[in-house]
């Protein structure tokens, strides 16, 4: 821990509080006003701080999480309407649209592409493997 | 430099430390003979670098490495590198309040702010924000 208090010490601990929030709990309906009425700050200066700080508003912040958590559910092989609503979003077509603007493909075929990675690593894991290492460690003797 | 070969202890913690409390993705995962896994983790915004976590272990090293390495990585003798962040308060209030062990708070140097923290093996990386 600092123990003397750098510059703004208390608006980092509640941006951090903020990101962190969004990272727990973004599948739930969350209320975002919230975060920054916590932070004692003006809601304009908050989210202008946060924006600076993480590229992201919070609302963009929380899509952004929400949609990198589709991508990893998504590559597991769950399908696209359970992941849509398991991430927090709440119309399948406005998860489809915001998807394929972040990914620039559609849900489904990110799923295609993913099982078609999986088999070829699966199949034959050490084409994912530099060869060097992959003899170093003993791996190519089979 | 498109891989880096960083030595932990125990895959299986490494992997937590280094998605769950670093936020890497990671890129590659595949179970290995011997019991290791080929596992490979890279920050957010460098999809391109890939940081492996090797396991010291005897399907690569003699008894008497596998000992003296683990020593070494315990005793802090591996640096491995620098990151570098937009907001170095930010990034540190961030990573402490997920449990990551500093061993310098950010402090300012005449090339910017610096501190100093280690993974769950005991390697050790600097995180700075330049001038």
């Amino acid at each position: 821990m600092i123990n003397e208090p750098y510059p703004k010490i208390y608006l980092y601990r509640r941006l951090v509080q903020a990101k962190l929030f969004i990272d727990n709990n973004y599948a739930d309906n969350i209320d975002l006003d919230n975060i920054a009425d916590e932070a004692w700050f003006s809601k304009f200066h908050f989210i202008r701080k946060f924006k600076s700080t993480y590229r992201y508003t919070p609302h963009q912040y929380l899509t952004y999480v929400r949609l990198e958590k589709a991508m990893e559910l998504l590559k597991a092989g769950l399908p696209v309407s359970s992941v849509c609503y398991s991430v927090g979003f709440e119309s399948l077509s406005s998860f489809s649209r915001l998807f394929k603007r972040a990914a620039g493909i559609t849900p489904s075929e990110y799923i295609a592409r993913h099982q078609k990675i999986k088999a070829h690593m699966a199949e034959s894991p050490l084409t994912f493997i530099p060869g060097c290492f992959a003899s170093r460690n003993g791996w190519l003797k089979n | 430099m498109t891989h880096v070969s960083i030595y932990v202890l125990d895959q299986g913690r490494a992997y937590d430390f280094y998605t769950n409390k670093l936020g890497f993705k990671v890129i590659t995962d595949v179970p290995m003979p011997g019991g290791d896994r080929w596992l490979t983790v890279s920050p957010p915004e460098q999809p391109e670098l890939e940081l492996i976590l090797s396991p010291v272990t005897r399907t690569i090293f003699s008894k008497e490495s596998v000992k003296a390495l683990t020593e070494l990585i315990k005793d802090g003798a591996f640096g491995v590198g620098l990151f570098t962040s937009n907001d170095i308060f930010a990034t540190y209030e961030e990573l402490n309040a997920k449990g990551v062990v500093f061993t310098k708070v950010p402090k300012k140097e005449f090339y910017g702010t610096e501190a100093i923290f280690k993974d769950d093996s005991g390697n050790w990386f600097s995180l700075a924000q330049l001038n």
